[in-house]
């Protein structure tokens, strides 16, 4: 399996380490009545069959942080992008 | 040394002014240079080349391929013997070595078929039924039979002394497979524009054209086939013979690998043996061809009975006779070729027993019959032909029966990519389906396509096909025509096995299934495909069952009662054929398994005699042992020396990373527990990072160089991961924070100069700073320079509980730093010191290290509440899930000290912690030792340890028991902290 890097292009697949689930979103403030939502972030996943979003670490190249669309079952690639440009806001 | 009897006067691709001298079992013979081992033992006589997996039966060469079932020997001696080699695949060479295996004492006399006396009791499922009990049988009795009587080859169970390398390729189109089809389709592609690898298994490209009799434009096939590989070189096609094409993965990904010196006795110096290629093709021409079906029929594995395409292989290709008087049999016209060729080469044609009825009968032609039985024992002496309408038996004698039952495409590769193939009536085979796939086209044989002409006009339409779909302009027109002879003969006709006969008929001949175990596992409801393969082990086979599955699938469709294409087929998976461990290893092996680290101060301390340990790639110093010292007592030594003097300890291994911008304190402030926003420029904290899900993910220091600049710094096994971290935390996290990080580990070397005397050792080298306590106390930092103008950055920083600080110097200055310090250090003893001293005083003084920061433990587990109280609403990584409920229970595991009631007895870490009275149950369990040594300055043994409620328990005796060990002591529970526990050393 090869991703194609937006800075470094096309790259094998052992300069990469993946992390999971690009969709979550970390809960924006502490709150000690919240931990739901803090569980759900930390813990809970889907497994989808089909399209996905992950991040994946270039480590091996510009250690850049990629959102990855990838299909579960066929394991295409269909797009890759920074993640810091994927997702807006976050601060 | 014997004749080659069986060597035809002319013919072949041989070079016959190059005999080759070979020595099989003991026994010297000769071949020629372009033979196989199988070929050259053919010639020289020998047909018994083996004894089948459970029966022990004699078992001859069958085919001349990779799928070959019987032929497989042990290769070469001592070191370098190989097992389960296949003697069709094997080159010959001067001085290779062979012999047979799964036989004892000898393949001619093998007292192990005694197994085929029991065989009744050898049938499917067989270990299944009968091995379950008793259960002691299994170990004395089941398991070191099995493995005597079953089994193929040993290995040599010495170290492999040759290399392996692993290479990467990229081309446009791969084409898998050198016949007809993968020549043209190599060849129009390359016209076209494409960069273009061919693989083929074989020793020669060509495949099919090497074994036949065929005319391509003109020219005879194989001459043609034989003048490819320079034809393709000049279009720029790289050519690879000897290469199997072994997998296929995402994103056409291919393993390849290649048999560099295979074929040489002993690899020259500068080449591996094998090599594993990683091809990255962005198209994909498969054409590997497609394997004759064996015909069924009682006694149908005696040597001598073998596919009638490997006949003509035998005597065309490699001009030797499989036999003198033949018998051949099957359902298509391929029978007239193959009496034909072996006519041609002076065999007898006792009969052509062809099982359609429309047949011209002749003297030796016979139609409507099949071959009902081989009867013979280390060689077939003669056949039964029943008439397919009366039933009428006949007998004919025979030492050569030559099978032709049609023809399967050989879809492995495609099956590993999932492509299913589907049951084709008229083939009687199972054919992959036509699609325009954008990353693979089918072509030839292995697409159902036969015939020479066929193959060579599908598989240039495939090359000029694949060289669009990778995105070559491919020029408009056609690929030039050909015109060959050899029309395709092999459409089977007819029935193609004689039911009812008494005696085994064997589907799968590697691993002795026979058609009785697949009835006998369809009646015992193992009749789906997938459960068929694992109850009978049919197609489990080196070559995965492509001999074997069509005619598997047609007995189990028949004893179902179903049509064939409603049976499916199992599916075949990564390595085509076995690839060897040491190919798949490469390089990566013994010292060069993975990279090593070396520190700037490595050179310097092999000088001194370090002893080094491996801590992640690093090699740190373990030890500096003097002359008959032990690493206890040297350990021991370099502790006193650090707590009464001075010492020095590398410690360029931990991760640095700089962080640098506006809002750096922002960053560090969300990763680090605790509140870091107060850190002043020019101190440095000891400082936590913890996970989202509140558990201790790394130790370290943070210093503050500037208002907008930190240097963090990490543990050493975990520099890689924390980089990454911080870095999602940035990017992913919080992208708006205007900074910028880099990691500095290997741009620094550090030394952490410990110990009353530091002082006084540092103020030797650095330039211009006041170290006194009072202008540069205990956490501060400061960027500076040493021996006169060397950029260094100190800090005051202790982890053996002295008066320390950690020194960093760029690495090119390293070596002469340290040989400085040493010189200058030497009036106040500093003396280097290794991890192994470290590590004794780190639990001496109660700090926690990698076995304490497991991932299972909170900051106040480990006593380090105080790093992670957080007053701030802004939540650091990890608060949130810190306040969970099973995170706060007071009956958690907390760290706490012992120390042996005895303090000569040493505690085992690992070894759990136990009331002094009750029961030895994990139930009852209180925690668990985590660190343990001998203290040479409490000259006692003392431990850290995880015990529930310990804070409340110091004084309490336990039990430390250590059942591995049957090893069980008394402690005493106390504080973490045995050395100063008012940490006043660190401060003056
Ligand atoms: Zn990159």
């Amino acid at each position: 399996m090869r991703l194609t890097c937006p800075i470094c292009g096309t790259r094998p697949l052992e300069e990469f380490t993946y992390r999971g689930d690009a969709s979550v979103r970390r809960p924006p403030d502490f709150n000690p009545k919240n931990t739901g939502a803090w569980v759900d972030y930390v813990y809970m996943r889907d497994n989808p069959k089909g399209p996905h979003k992950e991040h994946w670490f270039h480590g091996g190249g510009c250690s850049s942080w990629l959102t990855v669309e990838r299909d579960t079952v066929s394991h295409e690639v269909r797009s890759v992008k920074l993640a810091r440009s994927a997702r807006s806001g976050g601060r | 040394m014997t004749q080659q009897a069986n060597r035809l006067e002319s013919g072949g691709i041989l070079v016959r002014e190059r005999p080759v001298e070979f020595e099989y079992d003991g026994i010297r013979y000769e071949g020629f240079e372009g033979d196989t081992l199988a070929s050259a033992l053919m010639a020289n006589g020998i047909r018994t080349v083996g004894r089948s997996f459970k029966y022990h039966r004699a078992r001859g060469i069958y085919t001349a391929g990779s799928h070959e079932p019987n032929a497989l020997v042990e290769l070469r001696t001592g070191a370098r013997r190989e097992p389960n080699t296949l003697a069709t695949m094997a080159e010959l060479h001067a001085g290779l070595i062979a012999a047979s295996q799964n036989c004892w004492p000898t393949v001619r006399h093998d007292l192990m078929s005694v197994n085929s006396a029991l065989s009744a009791f050898l049938v499917a499922g067989f270990y299944y039924k009968t091995f379950k009990w008793p259960r002691r049988f299994w170990t004395n009795i089941y398991e070191p039979v099995i493995r005597r009587a079953a089994g193929l080859g040993h290995a040599s169970g010495k170290a492999d002394p040759d290399r392996y390398e692993k290479s990467y390729a990229h081309c446009d189109v791969l084409v898998v497979g050198a016949g007809p089809a993968g020549i043209a389709a190599a060849d129009s592609a390359a016209r076209a524009g494409a960069r273009v690898i061919l693989c083929d298994e074989h020793a020669r490209i060509g495949g099919a054209l090497l074994n036949d009799r065929t005319e391509i434009n003109g020219q005879a096939g194989v001459e043609w086939a034989l003048d490819a590989p320079s034809r393709l070189s000049r279009l720029g096609v790289k050519v690879m013979p000897r290469t199997t094409v072994a997998g296929w993965y995402d994103d056409n990904t291919f393993a390849a690998a290649e048999r560099v010196s295979d074929h040489l006795a002993e690899p020259p110096k500068h080449l591996p043996r094998q090599k594993l290629w990683r091809i990255a093709a962005r198209h994909v021409v498969v054409a590997s061809g497609a394997i004759e079906r064996p015909l069924l029929f009682s006694g149908n594995d005696r040597p001598g009975v073998m596919l009638a395409s490997s006949a003509r292989a035998y005597v065309n290709h490699y001009a030797v006779r499989p036999g003198s008087r033949a018998v051949v049999c099957g359902n298509n016209d391929d029978l007239y070729t193959t009496a034909a060729d072996l006519r041609r080469a002076g065999i007898a044609i006792a009969a052509i027993v062809d099982s359609r009825s429309a047949q011209e009968p002749s003297d030796v032609a016979l139609a409507g019959s099949l071959v009902s039985q081989a009867v013979g024992g280390r060689s077939v002496r003669k056949v039964a032909v029943t008439d397919l309408e009366g039933g009428a038996r006949r007998t004919i004698k025979c030492d050569l029966v030559c099978v032709a039952g049609g023809w399967m495409p050989n879809v492995s590769l495609l099956s590993q990519r999932g492509v299913k193939p589907a049951w084709n009536e008229g083939l009687q085979s199972l054919v992959p389906p036509e699609t325009e796939a954008e990353t693979y086209t089918c072509a030839g044989a292995c697409a159902g396509r036969f015939g020479t002409q066929e193959c060579l006009a599908e598989g240039a339409r495939a090359g000029r096909r694949a060289a669009a779909a990778a995105g070559i302009d491919v020029p408009p027109g056609e690929a030039a025509p050909f015109a060959a002879s050899g029309p395709f003969q092999g459409k089977p006709g007819g029935q193609s096995r004689v039911r009812g006969e008494a005696g085994k008929t064997f589907v799968d001949l590697q691993n002795d299934v026979t058609a009785r175990d697949i009835e006998l596992a369809a009646r015992e409801g193992y009749g789906a495909v997938e459960h068929l393969k694992r109850y009978t082990t049919m197609g489990m086979a080196t070559d995965q069952g492509r001999l074997s599955n069509v005619n598997g699938l047609a007995v189990l469709a028949d004893v179902r009662g179903v049509p064939v294409s409603e049976v499916g087929t199992t599916t075949y998976r990564p390595p085509y054929t076995p690839v060897t461990l040491g190919t798949l290893a490469g390089h990566f092996q013994g010292r060069t398994w993975r990279p090593r680290r070396l520190s700037g101060f490595h050179d310097w301390a092999a000088e001194r005699g370090a002893e080094f340990v491996e801590n992640g790639l690093w090699m740190r110093w373990n030890c500096f042992a003097q002359p008959g010292e032990s690493l206890a007592q040297a350990a021991a030594r370099e502790v006193k020396a650090v707590r009464s003097g001075a010492g020095m300890c590398d410690v360029s291994t931990l991760g640095k990373i700089e962080i640098q911008g506006p809002d750096a304190v922002e960053l560090i402030d969300h990763v680090y527990a605790g509140n870091l926003r107060k850190l002043t420029v020019g101190r440095s904290r000891f400082a936590l990072m913890l996970r989202e899900d509140g558990m201790v993910f790394d130790d370290g220091t943070v210093t503050r160089l500037a208002r907008d600049h930190f240097l963090v710094t990490t543990t050493t096994g975990n520099a890689g991961r924390a980089m990454e971290h911080l870095e999602y935390c940035h990017q992913v996290l919080w992208p708006k924070l205007d900074l910028h990080m880099v990691s500095v580990t290997d741009a620094w070397s550090g030394l952490s100069i410990a110990g009353p005397r530091s002082r006084d050792v540092l103020e030797t080298v650095v330039d211009r700073l006041d170290l006194s306590n009072e202008a540069f106390p205990f956490l501060s930092a400061a960027d500076t320079s040493v021996c006169a103008g060397v950029p260094a950055r100190l800090m005051r920083i202790s982890y053996s509980g002295e008066l320390a600080y950690e020194i960093y110097v760029p690495y090119q200055f390293a070596e002469d730093f340290i040989r400085t310090l040493e010189e200058r250090g030497k009036e106040f003893g500093l003396c280097p010191y290794g991890l192994e001293a470290l590590g004794i005083m780190r639990i001496e003084k109660g700090h926690v290290a990698g076995s304490e920061l497991n991932g299972r433990t909170t900051p106040a587990d480990v006593g380090l509440e105080w790093a992670a109280s957080g007053t701030k609403s802004a939540g650091y990584i990890g608060r949130a899930l810190s306040a969970r409920e099973g995170l706060v229970d007071p009956e958690r595991e907390v760290l706490v000290g012992l120390k042996a009631v005895k303090p000569t007895q040493e505690i085992a870490a690992g070894s759990h912690l136990l009331n002094k009275r009750g029961s030895r149950t994990l139930a009852d369990t209180q925690g668990y030792v985590s660190a343990a040594c001998f203290s040479p300055t409490l000259e006692q043994n003392i431990a850290l340890a995880f015990l529930k409620r310990g804070r409340e328990r110091h004084g309490e005796v336990l039990r430390a028991a250590n059942p591995l060990q049957k090893r069980e002591i008394l402690v005493e529970v106390t504080s973490p902290v045995f050395y100063d526990p008012e940490s006043d050393r660190v401060r003056r």
